[in-house]
């Protein structure tokens, strides 16, 4: 059993009419890590979890989750699993106590046990205060937590969390975090989908970015920010006009195309860290007259090797943000 | 949050075995008191089976009843407010059926269908306790139609084993047209278009029907339709077995000649096709 991998996809294709949500994903996570699944909306990433959670047919290709199919033996997967989607899936009207037992029962543990369980869970995800109250009464990050709570009551041996922090607030996030931190430390493999680069720069030991419903960058996050030249020098202009003339006077230095980023006054471009770079920077755009408010130097992020790899940035987290702050509220 | 052991393997004796049919049992039992325990937070679910039954009965009764019973009592005359019960009894029942897809159709939207999809549960359980729960429903539906009849005027002629019977039916029958709002509910996507799709069907089936008025007084290419209505049929089969005024006797179409007979037809029917529907559009759900 050791060799086999949690979860083992091989050309996975799913259209949904016309559209093709997954073009061939492979996928190899192994077992007791924290795989992170990265991609902007509509690269395929909920489809991926959906199928690897035997919510959903492949068209093409196949996977198995603990050596099993998750087709054929779809049953036996349920088994092993659990899920968080991006919505808290909870009854609103039951009480938090409520619909984690009834998850239980549902995981197959016997009333008692689930009660127990429950118990246990509530106290440990810090909402025992809050156990007999009607979900509808939670805040997102509660919400949240139960959810997480709900999918590990069954004790799955892989977990799915499908942007499990999307939305939330920072503080909500870090202690999501946590849990995720100490849910790895027990041994469960996780799979986590985020449009958040700097989640998975956190949590993930490995990366898969997907874009266009395939894997285009695989590998520990280091590693992926190495391949993308390691420094990013950042320039702020004085005057948003001088956008082109600084991009041309800053391509001697950088390792790849410069980009004016469209972020306003602000120009990035991919170096090599070198002693004087700034200064020589500096002197080479004064000289094309570009004048120059700030300057800075930073590593590469998994935001860049998104960039990098695909030519577009990975979310504009704003407008998913707010995306769906506004499904919340009309739920 | 300290020396979190949220995930050690299970102890021995605290997960129950895999007979399919005790673990499909326990599924339905454990989600039917879920609904039921959404009933006892929020008692105003329950107004479709309570107020409006209560409502439909007055006003037929006092608004529209004069004007029906008096054609009636012109041409032969008969009790409209015994005569309205047969068909209150079908309306109050059929009419939870789009409260069962509106139910669905929000247990999709937040995503609990999926959670249940994705644990190790008997697949037709999660629809088998919906329906459960609206049955029980109904049945209070029926007891409040009855109790709001004795109190304008309606009495059971027929003795208690007829009266059975003639609930037994409603209940089926309204059982029945439970599994038509599950499939509903699994094809719609918004509780919004469940309850108008669920009042577009309903309207017609309640309506075309003998439920309020004899279809004798219908224009005639219509009269066909409301005959073979189960709506009529369940009407008919009611006033019949309760002993009420029914001037159907008169109409020759066999699903008036045999309501009861009718009333099973059509409800083992729907079952027949909308139950294995149900839980295969729920297998094969996609979102």
């Amino acid at each position: 059993m050791s060799d086999v991998p949690a979860i083992k996809a091989d050309g996975l294709v799913k259209h949904y009419g016309k559209t093709k949500a997954l073009d061939g994903l492979d996928l190899t996570v192994p077992l007791g890590t924290v795989y992170g699944l990265l991609g902007p909306n509509g690269a395929g990433k909920t489809t991926a979890v959906r199928i690897l959670a035997t919510l959903l047919r492949p068209d093409g290709g196949q996977a198995r989750v603990l050596g099993r199919d998750v087709v054929a033996d779809a049953a036996a997967v349920r088994r092993t699993i659990g899920l968080t989607g991006q919505y808290a899936a909870l009854d609103e009207y039951l009480t938090g106590r409520a619909n984690l037992i009834m998850i239980g029962q549902l995981s197959r543990l016997t009333a008692r046990a689930a009660r127990q369980r429950a118990d246990d869970l509530l106290e440990q995800f810090d909402l025992t205060a809050a156990a007999s109250r009607a979900v509808k009464t939670y805040s997102g990050g509660m919400r949240r937590r139960l959810d997480l709570a709900a999918s590990l009551i069954g004790r799955p041996e892989v977990l799915f969390l499908d942007e499990p922090t999307t939305g939330l607030d920072p503080s909500a996030r870090a202690l999501m975090w946590d849990i995720v931190r100490q849910l790895v430390a027990d041994g469960t493999t996780l799979l986590l989908t985020t449009q958040y680069l700097d989640e998975a720069d956190v949590l993930a030991s490995r990366v898969a970015v997907i874009d266009g419903g395939k894997v285009i960058a695989e590998g520990p996050p280091a590693e992926l920010k190495a391949s993308v030249g390691g420094q990013r020098l950042l320039i702020t202009l004085a005057d948003e006009s001088d956008a082109e003339t600084a991009a041309r006077a800053l391509a001697p230095f950088a390792t790849a195309p410069v980009i004016p980023s469209g972020a306003d006054r602000l120009i990035e471009a991919p170096v090599i860290a070198s002693d004087g770079l700034a200064t020589e920077v500096v002197r080479a755009l004064d000289a094309a007259g570009v004048k120059v408010t700030e300057i800075s130097v930073r590593s590469a992020s998994l935001d860049d090797v998104f960039l990098t790899l695909t030519g577009h940035v990975a979310e504009d987290k704003t407008t998913a943000q707010a995306g769906q702050t506004a499904k919340e509220a009309v739920q | 949050m300290t020396a979190l052991t949220v995930n050690q393997a299970p102890s021995p004796g605290t997960t129950i075995g895999r007979n399919p049919i005790g673990l499909f049992l326990t599924d339905v039992w454990v989600l039917t008191k879920r609904s039921i325990a959404r009933i006892r937070r929020e008692p105003e679910t329950l107004s479709d089976v309570t107020i409006q039954p209560v409502l439909f009965v007055l006003m037929f009764a006092f608004v529209f009843g004069g004007a029906i019973g008096g054609v009636g009592r012109s041409g032969g005359g008969f009790d409209y407010h015994s005569y309205l019960i047969g068909g209150m009894l079908g309306m109050s029942l059929a009419q939870t059926a789009p409260g069962t897809a509106v139910a669905i159709v929000s247990d999709m939207e937040t995503g609990l269908i999926d959670r249940f999809r994705s644990l190790p549960m008997s697949r037709a359980a999660v629809l088998t306790a919906r329906t459960i729960a609206d049955l029980l429903t109904q049945v209070i539906g029926g007891i409040v139609v009855a109790l709001v009849g004795l109190a304008i005027g309606w009495r059971i002629h027929n003795g208690a084993g007829d009266a059975i019977e003639a609930f037994a039916l409603a209940l089926l029958f309204g059982y029945a047209f439970t599994w038509v709002g599950v499939c509903l509910g699994m094809v719609l996507r918004s509780p919004e278009a469940a309850q108008q799709t669920g009042f577009v069907l309903f309207l017609p089936l309640t309506f075309i029907s003998s439920a309020f008025v004899p279809t004798q007084s219908m224009p005639g290419w219509l009269q066909p339709v409301a005959e073979w209505n189960p709506m009529s049929s369940l009407a008919t089969a009611c006033r019949s077995l309760f002993g009420n005024p029914n001037p159907a006797v008169l109409v020759h179409a066999w699903p008036v000649q045999h309501p009861e007979l009718a009333v099973v037809c059509w409800s083992l029917g729907l079952l027949a096709i909308f139950a294995p529907l149900a839980i295969r559009l729920y297998g094969n759900k996609v979102r």
